[in-house]
């Protein structure tokens, strides 16, 4: 069930004299899997939060059991199902037991019905519903394992220290994608879940478009073919690695989750694969070497969960006293360092306007809008006007807007990590 | 008579030992250059590569065999240094010596050498140095074991050679070049040929010293239309390369010159990477009369070698080859 891996690496290998920091681009490009091939095992939970707050106003729980009901049907035959009510405890909505049942139409249909009598009550406690998820996919080894959870406030109902000991035992078990609806959630804390759970997050600030989003969440999870992708690095004696990052299809941070896996080698979980293409950038830091010296300062592969070696790519680093070389730019590497930028920009602009620091949230959010004005992000420009009233894009010359709705405040926080493939010279 | 190499008898007529393979009518470093021994790593002094040639402990590229390469034929020697600022050694060297009619042990009848530069802003231009010195080498020493051996023109015939060689290694988006200087010495004459800004000198032991060859680069042109040199050098182009061997190239004659010294010395070529640091005639002149003795009477190989130390000493920028090949040439084979 081994699809084809490609990997590229985009970088400048050449270093001034003295220099340490080595950056690449790695596109990693899934071809072969899925439709092709009949899919490998796959195991789904649903979490849909069901706390008390879900009634207010009524609609917010009537569309997440439209959605979930949508969810479930996506699921092909032979996936193993269950649905989860999250509250102050996490219990089964179906099946009653403790486990997960293959999906046909007659399990389809009573997970259904029990869906649809499910009552909101109780409180908030996202560590339990992930925990309980994590059980229900013991046994699953070798399945795609996917979550979809569904919540419309903040974990009022654990410490955020239990919610981070929850996500250290859990994360790397499976992907969850994560869905804020409504304006009372915490776009902070979600993201904290979805990255860690290696999985996508949004918000849905209308609960009427629910639906499409949950069975289209559904229908990629069960497009995966590749599960518990893992992509390994070998640096060096004496260097550091600054970071790994998926910057493409979104950011996520992947530096914290290295496991050691051999001598100067280590592995992050990258999850299950379709066919897909997404983009990590590497940054480590390498002993400088003498001019002239050419050296290796990572070695990548990419593995599946038994080990496999799917692909593999080298970084290189040569000093050089050759400015016409040392100084050139990787279109790749400027443009993903450009997103991050941006993405932070945003974050902590948004981050200085909620605590009173009108001067800093103006300065990031004018650095934001002059960043989205100048790689091109249409689509964060947009959001950005929202926030600000935009005297010049180009300068990022901004004033924060008196009223701003809160839908649109989250929104943009959200969607700041999804970033924007970089045009290929001449490409697609 | 006996083969040099294995003892056993020989037919002055054959041109391989029956025995042994040994060529009779030529001896020569080998083709693809006098690879250095490979040595421990230079990041961390280890000596365990990956299949991908880089250090399992510190990342280092694994040395290559190029990075220092030695020839000594007793009547030639050689040495290039990848220097101390470079990742590669894009400089060539081959050199031999040919036998004539009578083959190996006989007196020699002619010493071949040859050295290109590859040009560093193409790819694979060390492939091209080789590739461009083992072909002309092939053709001087092929020519120079014969009875109607003409220097000047088997100098012509080896530089085509060379362009052919280097031709092949064109591709689509890269076209791999280099500089070539040569010199056929015999008892009595010396002919060079050169395209680009390797050169050949002339050190006498007695004799005025001499540079043998004019630079084919833009500085040089200039000055050669009128301009002054000072002017010339400010030029933003005045160190680029005029002509060369490469598949780009236009002009594809070299400049061939003969000469015959009246007494005795030693010629040398070298690669920019050495008369950067010497870069005129009387420096390199006194570099190599730094030596009390009179340059023919010492042995090539450390003559090379003082030279080669000279320029990394003096900072090693670029990659660094000579060959040094005494005159007249003597009797000697390869003792
Ligand atoms: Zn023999
Ligand atoms: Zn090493």
């Amino acid at each position: 069930m081994t699809g084809q891996f490609q990997l590229e690496v985009f970088q400048n290998e050449y270093l001034p004299e003295g220099a340490a920091e080595v950056n690449a681009i790695i596109t990693v490009t899934a071809t072969g899997s899925g439709a092709a091939k009949p899919a490998g095992p796959a195991a789904e939970v649903i979490i849909m939060d069901c706390s008390g707050s879900m009634e207010m106003p009524r609609t917010k729980l009537d569309e997440a059991k439209r959605a979930t009901r949508a969810a479930i049907d996506a699921l092909r035959d032979g996936v193993q199902f269950a649905v989860v009510n999250g509250m102050d405890i996490a219990e089964m909505i179906y099946p009653k037991r403790t486990r997960l049942v293959a999906a046909n139409a007659s399990t389809r249909a009573e997970a259904k019905r029990a869906v649809t009598a499910v009552r909101a009550d109780g409180g908030t406690a996202i560590g339990e519903w992930l925990r309980l998820a994590d059980q229900l996919f013991i046994g699953h080894s070798g399945s795609v394992k996917h979550a979809i959870l569904l919540t419309d406030g903040r974990n009022e109902h654990e410490t955020p220290e239990k919610l981070d000991r929850i996500l250290k035992e859990v994360s790397g078990n499976f992907v969850c994608d994560c869905r804020g609806v409504g304006t009372d959630w915490e776009v902070g804390e979600l993201r904290k879940v979805a990255t860690r759970m290696l999985g996508s997050l949004d918000i849905v600030a209308e609960p009427a478009g629910l639906a499409a989003d949950f069975r289209a969440m559904t229908a990629a999870a069960m497009g995966k073919d590749v599960a518990d992708v893992r992509l390994r690095l070998w640096t060096p004696q004496g260097a550091t690695i600054k970071y790994v990052k998926q910057v493409e299809p979104s950011l996520v941070d992947l530096t914290g989750r290295r496991v050691e896996s051999a001598a100067r080698s280590g592995d992050y979980p990258l999850a299950s694969w379709g066919d897909e293409s997404r983009d990590y950038h590497l940054c480590i830091e390498v002993k400088p070497a003498a001019v002239g010296d050419r050296m290796l300062a990572g070695r990548v592969s990419l593995l599946d969960g038994d080990d496999t070696v799917l692909g593999k790519a080298q970084v290189l680093a040569v000093w050089t006293d050759d400015t016409a070389l040392s100084t050139r730019i990787n279109p790749q590497v400027a443009h993903y360092t450009g997103q991050a930028e941006l993405a932070e920009a945003i974050q902590e602009g948004l981050a200085a306007r909620k605590s009173g620091d009108v001067e800093t949230a103006t300065a990031k959010l004018g650095r934001a809008v002059a960043l989205a004005t100048e790689t091109g992000h249409e689509d964060t420009a947009k959001l950005l006007a929202k926030v600000v009233d935009i005297d010049d894009p180009v300068t990022g010359t901004v004033r924060l807007k008196r009223q701003v709705a809160k839908a649109d405040e989250m929104t943009l926080d959200t969607r700041s990590t999804v970033t924007k493939r970089v045009r290929k010279p001449g490409g697609s | 008579m006996t083969c040099p190499r294995c003892g056993n008898v020989v037919e002055p007529s054959h041109r391989f030992c029956e025995e042994c393979g040994l060529n009779l009518r030529q001896t020569r470093t080998p083709v693809g250059g006098p690879l250095g021994a490979a040595a421990a790593c230079r990041g961390c002094g280890g000596d365990s590569f990956g299949p991908d040639g880089f250090c399992e402990q510190c990342g280092h590229v694994r040395p290559s065999g190029r990075d220092r390469m030695m020839a000594d034929l007793g009547l030639v020697a050689g040495l290039s240094d990848r220097g101390r600022r470079r990742s590669r050694n894009e400089d060539s060297m081959a050199c031999g010596v040919a036998f004539g009619a009578a083959g190996q042990p006989g007196p020699a009848s002619a010493v071949v050498a040859v050295v290109c530069d590859g040009v560093a802003s193409t790819e694979r231009a060390d492939s091209a140095s080789q590739v461009a010195a083992d072909q002309a080498a092939d053709i001087l020493l092929e020519a120079a074991a014969q009875s109607d051996f003409d220097a000047e023109a088997a100098t012509s015939e080896a530089v085509a050679a060379a362009f052919e060689a280097v031709t092949e290694l064109k591709r689509a988006d890269e076209s791999p070049s280099c500089t070539y200087v040569s010199a056929v010495v015999t008892g009595t004459e010396v002919t060079v040929g050169w395209l680009g800004d390797s050169r050949a000198y002339w050190i006498g032991d007695a004799l005025q010293s001499e540079q043998l060859t004019t630079d084919d680069t833009v500085v040089s042109l200039l000055i050669a239309a009128g301009i002054s040199e000072e002017d010339a050098l400010n030029d933003p182009g005045a160190h680029a390369l005029a002509r060369w061997v490469g598949a780009d190239a236009e002009e594809r004659e070299p400049h061939v010159r003969t000469c015959s010294p009246a007494g005795s010395g030693v010629i040398v070529l070298c690669s920019d990477g050495l008369w950067n640091y010497l870069p005129t005639l009387g420096s390199l002149d006194a570099a190599v009369r730094a030596d009390p003795r009179p340059p023919s009477q010492r042995s090539p190989s450390d003559l090379v070698d003082a030279l080669v130390a000279l320029a990394l000493e003096s900072g090693g920028h670029d990659n660094v080859t000579v060959v040094a090949v005494p005159f007249p040439i003597g009797d000697g084979g390869t003792t």
